[in-house]
Protein backbone atom coordinates (compact mmCIF):
# COMPACT_ATOMS: atom_id res chain seq x y z
CA UNK A 1 0.00 0.00 0.00
CA UNK A 2 2.32 2.69 -1.57
CA UNK A 3 0.05 4.99 -1.43
CA UNK A 4 -0.52 5.15 2.30
CA UNK A 5 0.10 8.14 3.98
CA UNK A 6 2.91 7.51 6.97
CA UNK A 7 2.05 5.94 10.31
CA UNK A 8 2.65 8.47 12.62
CA UNK A 9 2.74 7.29 16.80
CA UNK A 10 0.62 9.65 19.10
CA UNK A 11 1.52 10.06 22.67
CA UNK A 12 -0.99 12.84 24.90
CA UNK A 13 -0.29 14.01 28.11
CA UNK A 14 -4.16 13.43 29.94
CA UNK A 15 -3.41 16.17 32.67
CA UNK A 16 -0.58 19.17 33.93
CA UNK A 17 2.38 17.60 35.77
CA UNK A 18 1.67 13.95 34.13
CA UNK A 19 4.06 12.60 31.26
CA UNK A 20 2.92 11.91 27.51
CA UNK A 21 2.16 8.70 27.28
CA UNK A 22 1.55 6.50 24.04
CA UNK A 23 -1.55 6.51 22.86
CA UNK A 24 -1.63 4.83 19.65
CA UNK A 25 -0.66 6.04 16.03
CA UNK A 26 -2.30 6.71 12.46
CA UNK A 27 -2.08 7.72 9.15
CA UNK A 28 -1.64 11.40 7.83
CA UNK A 29 0.80 13.20 5.61
CA UNK A 30 2.81 15.33 7.69
CA UNK A 31 3.17 16.52 11.04
CA UNK A 32 0.34 19.28 10.84
CA UNK A 33 -1.90 16.59 9.65
CA UNK A 34 -0.73 13.98 12.04
CA UNK A 35 -1.42 16.64 14.98
CA UNK A 36 -5.01 17.31 13.77
CA UNK A 37 -5.90 13.87 13.43
CA UNK A 38 -4.92 13.26 16.32
CA UNK A 39 -6.68 15.50 18.42
CA UNK A 40 -9.97 13.97 16.25
CA UNK A 41 -8.96 10.70 17.10
CA UNK A 42 -7.41 10.38 20.35
CA UNK A 43 -8.79 13.32 22.45
CA UNK A 44 -12.33 14.13 21.61
CA UNK A 45 -13.39 12.16 24.98
CA UNK A 46 -11.65 14.79 26.66
CA UNK A 47 -8.56 12.41 27.38
CA UNK A 48 -5.75 15.44 26.89
CA UNK A 49 -4.24 18.91 27.41
CA UNK A 50 -0.81 18.05 24.85
CA UNK A 51 0.02 16.17 22.13
CA UNK A 52 3.19 14.77 20.88
CA UNK A 53 3.50 13.01 16.91
CA UNK A 54 6.56 11.37 15.60
CA UNK A 55 6.80 9.83 12.47
CA UNK A 56 7.04 5.89 13.23
CA UNK A 57 9.90 5.29 11.43
CA UNK A 58 12.24 7.63 13.35
CA UNK A 59 11.55 5.26 16.36
CA UNK A 60 14.23 2.77 16.63
CA UNK A 61 12.76 -0.68 18.39
CA UNK A 62 14.59 -3.59 20.28
CA UNK A 63 14.21 -6.45 18.15
CA UNK A 64 12.26 -9.00 19.87
CA UNK A 65 14.07 -11.48 18.67
CA UNK A 66 16.75 -10.01 21.34
CA UNK A 67 14.39 -10.58 24.35
CA UNK A 68 16.49 -13.14 25.54
CA UNK A 69 20.00 -11.51 26.05
CA UNK A 70 18.19 -7.87 26.70
CA UNK A 71 15.80 -9.16 28.99
CA UNK A 72 15.98 -12.22 30.86
CA UNK A 73 19.52 -11.48 32.72
CA UNK A 74 17.36 -9.24 34.99
CA UNK A 75 14.88 -11.76 35.92
CA UNK A 76 16.62 -12.94 38.71
CA UNK A 77 18.10 -10.23 40.20
CA UNK A 78 15.79 -9.27 42.94
CA UNK A 79 18.31 -7.31 44.52
CA UNK A 80 18.16 -4.80 42.02
CA UNK A 81 14.47 -4.25 43.72
CA UNK A 82 14.48 -2.02 46.25
CA UNK A 83 12.60 -4.43 48.34
CA UNK A 84 14.78 -5.13 51.31
CA UNK A 85 13.95 -2.48 53.18
CA UNK A 86 12.02 -2.43 56.29
CA UNK A 87 9.51 0.39 55.88
CA UNK A 88 8.82 2.47 58.75
CA UNK A 89 4.50 2.12 59.25
CA UNK A 90 4.40 5.87 59.13
CA UNK A 91 5.41 6.15 55.09
CA UNK A 92 2.78 5.34 52.99
CA UNK A 93 1.85 4.68 49.31
CA UNK A 94 5.61 2.85 48.76
CA UNK B 1 -45.96 38.23 19.92
CA UNK B 2 -42.28 39.12 21.02
CA UNK B 3 -41.36 35.89 21.32
CA UNK B 4 -42.33 34.18 18.51
CA UNK B 5 -39.89 36.97 16.75
CA UNK B 6 -37.41 35.36 18.73
CA UNK B 7 -38.46 31.94 17.96
CA UNK B 8 -38.22 32.67 14.37
CA UNK B 9 -34.82 33.89 14.15
CA UNK B 10 -33.42 31.59 16.40
CA UNK B 11 -34.34 28.81 13.87
CA UNK B 12 -33.13 30.53 11.30
CA UNK B 13 -29.95 30.27 12.70
CA UNK B 14 -30.07 26.71 14.22
CA UNK B 15 -30.95 25.19 11.03
CA UNK B 16 -27.47 26.18 9.33
CA UNK B 17 -26.44 23.95 12.19
CA UNK B 18 -28.69 21.16 11.97
CA UNK B 19 -28.80 20.53 8.55
CA UNK B 20 -25.21 21.04 7.95
CA UNK B 21 -24.79 18.93 10.90
CA UNK B 22 -26.91 16.50 9.08
CA UNK B 23 -24.63 16.39 5.87
CA UNK B 24 -21.57 15.71 7.72
CA UNK B 25 -23.10 12.86 9.67
CA UNK B 26 -24.22 11.20 6.43
CA UNK B 27 -20.75 10.16 5.78
CA UNK B 28 -20.03 8.81 8.93
CA UNK B 29 -18.35 5.52 8.50
CA UNK B 30 -17.64 6.51 4.72
CA UNK B 31 -14.51 9.17 5.41
CA UNK B 32 -11.67 8.69 2.85
CA UNK B 33 -9.82 7.49 5.71
CA UNK B 34 -10.27 6.60 9.70
CA UNK B 35 -8.76 9.84 10.23
CA UNK B 36 -11.01 12.19 8.17
CA UNK B 37 -14.06 9.88 9.28
CA UNK B 38 -13.59 10.60 12.69
CA UNK B 39 -12.81 14.30 12.32
CA UNK B 40 -15.74 14.76 9.73
CA UNK B 41 -17.97 13.07 12.67
CA UNK B 42 -16.71 15.33 15.31
CA UNK B 43 -17.90 18.33 13.65
CA UNK B 44 -21.15 17.01 12.84
CA UNK B 45 -21.80 16.35 16.24
CA UNK B 46 -20.19 19.82 17.32
CA UNK B 47 -22.68 21.07 15.14
CA UNK B 48 -25.67 19.50 16.36
CA UNK B 49 -25.14 19.76 19.69
CA UNK B 50 -25.00 23.62 19.38
CA UNK B 51 -28.71 23.23 17.36
CA UNK B 52 -30.07 21.66 20.37
CA UNK B 53 -28.97 24.28 22.58
CA UNK B 54 -30.49 26.37 20.16
CA UNK B 55 -33.37 24.50 19.61
CA UNK B 56 -34.10 23.73 23.67
CA UNK B 57 -34.12 27.44 23.84
CA UNK B 58 -37.00 28.17 21.05
CA UNK B 59 -39.01 25.29 22.87
CA UNK B 60 -38.81 26.49 26.11
CA UNK B 61 -39.85 30.34 24.67
CA UNK B 62 -42.64 28.83 23.00
CA UNK B 63 -44.17 26.82 25.77
CA UNK B 64 -46.29 24.82 24.26
CA UNK B 65 -45.41 21.77 24.86
CA UNK B 66 -43.43 21.39 22.14
CA UNK B 67 -39.82 19.97 22.46
CA UNK B 68 -36.31 20.10 20.46
CA UNK B 69 -37.40 16.90 18.55
CA UNK B 70 -40.61 18.37 17.44
CA UNK B 71 -38.64 21.26 16.04
CA UNK B 72 -36.15 19.34 14.58
CA UNK B 73 -37.90 16.21 13.41
CA UNK B 74 -41.74 17.65 12.25
CA UNK B 75 -41.13 20.69 10.13
CA UNK B 76 -42.68 20.56 6.61
CA UNK B 77 -39.96 21.56 4.16
CA UNK B 78 -40.55 25.59 3.75
CA UNK B 79 -40.25 25.67 7.14
CA UNK B 80 -36.78 25.23 7.64
CA UNK B 81 -34.96 27.93 7.08
CA UNK B 82 -31.10 27.35 6.79
CA UNK B 83 -29.58 28.98 3.90
CA UNK B 84 -28.75 26.76 0.49
CA UNK B 85 -24.79 26.39 0.92
CA UNK B 86 -25.55 23.77 3.64
CA UNK B 87 -28.18 21.05 2.07
CA UNK B 88 -25.72 20.44 -1.12
CA UNK B 89 -24.85 17.39 -1.36
CA UNK B 90 -21.67 15.54 -0.54
CA UNK B 91 -20.53 15.11 -3.68
CA UNK B 92 -16.76 13.90 -3.03
CA UNK B 93 -14.54 15.48 -0.40
CA UNK B 94 -12.94 18.33 -1.83
CA UNK B 95 -16.97 19.75 -1.94
CA UNK B 96 -17.26 18.53 1.48
CA UNK B 97 -14.54 20.39 2.94
CA UNK B 98 -15.15 23.41 0.58
CA UNK B 99 -18.85 23.20 1.64
CA UNK B 100 -17.77 23.44 5.04
CA UNK B 101 -15.00 26.19 4.46
CA UNK B 102 -17.27 28.50 2.90
CA UNK B 103 -19.48 27.86 6.08
CA UNK B 104 -16.73 28.08 8.94
CA UNK B 105 -15.73 31.41 8.21
CA UNK B 106 -19.37 32.87 7.75
CA UNK B 107 -20.37 31.02 11.08
CA UNK B 108 -17.04 32.34 13.15
CA UNK B 109 -17.88 36.11 11.96
CA UNK B 110 -21.44 35.32 13.00
CA UNK B 111 -20.89 33.58 16.71
CA UNK B 112 -18.24 36.38 17.74
CA UNK B 113 -20.84 39.14 16.72
CA UNK B 114 -23.66 36.69 19.02
CA UNK B 115 -21.89 36.92 21.99
CA UNK B 116 -22.24 40.67 22.15
CA UNK B 117 -26.07 39.90 21.84
CA UNK B 118 -28.48 41.13 24.64
CA UNK B 119 -29.84 37.63 25.01
CA UNK B 120 -28.21 36.11 27.79
CA UNK B 121 -28.90 32.35 26.54
CA UNK B 122 -27.55 33.21 23.10
CA UNK B 123 -24.67 35.17 23.89
CA UNK B 124 -24.01 31.75 25.53
CA UNK B 125 -24.39 29.77 23.03
CA UNK B 126 -22.49 31.71 20.83
CA UNK B 127 -19.00 32.00 23.28
CA UNK B 128 -19.37 28.13 23.54
CA UNK B 129 -19.43 27.80 19.94
CA UNK B 130 -16.47 29.71 19.10
CA UNK B 131 -13.98 27.16 20.34
CA UNK B 132 -15.75 24.59 18.47
CA UNK B 133 -15.98 26.37 14.66
CA UNK B 134 -12.43 27.98 15.26
CA UNK B 135 -11.33 24.64 14.47
CA UNK B 136 -13.97 23.87 11.82
CA UNK B 137 -12.49 26.70 10.26
CA UNK B 138 -8.67 25.45 10.61
CA UNK B 139 -9.52 22.06 9.68
CA UNK B 140 -11.38 22.41 6.56
CA UNK B 141 -9.16 25.30 5.20
CA UNK B 142 -6.01 23.29 5.78
CA UNK B 143 -7.37 20.49 3.59
CA UNK B 144 -8.29 23.50 0.81
CA UNK B 145 -4.90 24.91 1.07
CA UNK B 146 -4.14 20.83 0.53
CA UNK B 147 -5.77 19.78 -2.27
CA UNK B 148 -5.65 23.41 -4.03
CA UNK B 149 -2.04 22.85 -3.86
CA UNK B 150 -1.71 19.22 -4.03
CA UNK B 151 -1.74 17.43 -7.49
CA UNK B 152 -3.37 18.55 -10.97
CA UNK B 153 -6.67 16.34 -10.02
CA UNK B 154 -6.97 17.50 -6.44
CA UNK B 155 -6.28 21.14 -7.64
CA UNK B 156 -8.83 20.90 -10.06
CA UNK B 157 -11.76 19.11 -8.37
CA UNK B 158 -10.92 21.68 -5.16
CA UNK B 159 -11.41 24.43 -7.74
CA UNK B 160 -14.90 22.90 -9.24
CA UNK B 161 -15.90 22.74 -5.92
CA UNK B 162 -15.27 26.00 -5.19
CA UNK B 163 -16.80 27.82 -8.64
CA UNK B 164 -19.97 25.09 -7.44
CA UNK B 165 -20.29 26.64 -4.45
CA UNK B 166 -19.81 29.93 -4.80
CA UNK B 167 -22.97 30.82 -5.99
CA UNK B 168 -24.46 29.99 -2.70
CA UNK B 169 -22.14 32.10 -0.93
CA UNK B 170 -23.85 35.64 -1.16
CA UNK B 171 -27.69 34.28 0.50
CA UNK B 172 -25.66 34.11 4.08
CA UNK B 173 -25.85 37.77 4.13
CA UNK B 174 -29.42 38.30 3.26
CA UNK B 175 -31.53 39.71 6.14
CA UNK B 176 -34.71 37.97 7.03
CA UNK B 177 -37.61 39.78 8.48
CA UNK B 178 -37.03 38.22 11.82
CA UNK B 179 -33.31 38.91 11.54
CA UNK B 180 -33.83 42.79 11.03
CA UNK B 181 -36.41 43.45 13.65
CA UNK B 182 -34.31 41.35 16.21
CA UNK B 183 -31.13 43.34 15.30
CA UNK B 184 -32.99 46.41 15.75
CA UNK B 185 -33.73 44.84 19.26
CA UNK B 186 -30.07 44.24 19.82
CA UNK B 187 -30.20 40.44 19.82
CA UNK B 188 -29.42 39.65 16.48
CA UNK B 189 -26.50 39.70 14.53
CA UNK B 190 -26.21 42.23 11.27
CA UNK B 191 -25.06 39.63 8.82
CA UNK B 192 -24.74 42.70 6.04
CA UNK B 193 -22.16 44.18 7.75
CA UNK B 194 -19.97 40.64 7.45
CA UNK B 195 -20.00 40.46 3.97
CA UNK B 196 -17.12 42.62 2.98
CA UNK B 197 -14.41 40.99 5.80
CA UNK B 198 -15.77 37.29 4.58
CA UNK B 199 -15.06 37.28 0.91
CA UNK B 200 -11.08 39.26 1.94
CA UNK B 201 -10.87 35.97 4.39
CA UNK B 202 -12.14 33.58 1.97
CA UNK B 203 -9.99 34.93 -0.96
CA UNK B 204 -6.98 34.90 0.96
CA UNK B 205 -6.98 31.65 1.73
CA UNK B 206 -7.64 30.41 -1.58
CA UNK B 207 -5.51 32.39 -3.34
CA UNK B 208 -2.90 30.62 -0.90
CA UNK B 209 -3.89 27.74 -1.71
CA UNK B 210 -3.22 28.18 -5.46
CA UNK B 211 -7.14 28.53 -6.31
CA UNK B 212 -8.74 31.23 -8.21
CA UNK B 213 -11.14 33.58 -6.33
CA UNK B 214 -14.64 32.84 -8.67
CA UNK B 215 -15.67 36.59 -10.00
CA UNK B 216 -19.09 35.04 -10.89
CA UNK B 217 -21.55 37.71 -9.49
CA UNK B 218 -24.02 35.48 -10.00
CA UNK B 219 -25.96 34.70 -7.00
CA UNK B 220 -28.36 31.49 -6.01
CA UNK B 221 -30.73 32.23 -2.47
CA UNK B 222 -33.82 31.19 -1.03
CA UNK B 223 -33.46 28.71 1.73
CA UNK B 224 -33.46 31.54 4.55
CA UNK B 225 -37.11 31.88 3.07
CA UNK B 226 -37.89 28.51 3.10
CA UNK B 227 -37.36 27.73 -0.86
CA UNK B 228 -35.26 25.04 -0.67
CA UNK B 229 -33.22 23.29 -3.84
CA UNK B 230 -33.63 19.89 -4.82
CA UNK B 231 -31.64 17.82 -2.56
CA UNK B 232 -33.54 19.42 0.79
CA UNK B 233 -36.61 16.46 0.23
CA UNK B 234 -33.88 13.51 0.33
CA UNK B 235 -32.15 15.22 3.47
CA UNK B 236 -35.01 15.82 5.67
CA UNK B 237 -36.79 12.13 4.53
CA UNK B 238 -33.75 10.69 5.99
CA UNK B 239 -33.73 13.46 8.85
CA UNK B 240 -37.16 12.79 9.51
CA UNK B 241 -38.03 8.92 9.08
CA UNK B 242 -37.71 7.56 12.41
CA UNK B 243 -40.08 10.23 14.07
CA UNK B 244 -42.74 10.24 10.93
CA UNK B 245 -42.53 6.58 11.34
CA UNK B 246 -42.25 5.77 14.88
CA UNK B 247 -43.78 9.33 16.40
CA UNK B 248 -42.39 9.92 19.94
CA UNK B 249 -39.95 6.83 19.78
CA UNK B 250 -36.74 7.69 22.22
CA UNK B 251 -33.46 6.26 22.04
Amino acid sequence: MKKNWPLWEVFVRSKNGLEHRHFGSLHAADAEMALENARDVYTRRNEGVSIWVVESKHITASNPENNGELFEPAQDKVYRHPTFYNLPDEVKHM
Amino acid sequence: MENKNLYNYILGVADNSLILGQRLGELCGHGPSLETDIAGTNISLDLIGQTRSYYQYAARLMNDGRTEDDIAFLRLEREYKNVLLVEQPNTHFGYVMGRQYLFDVFHLMFLKELQGSKDDTLAAIATKGIKEVSYHKRFSGDWIKRLGDGTTESHQKMQEAIDDLWTYTDELFDMSDADKMLVSEGIGVDVSKLKKDYYREVSELLEEATLQVPDSTYFTRGGKKGIHSEHMGYLLADLQYMQRTYPNMEW
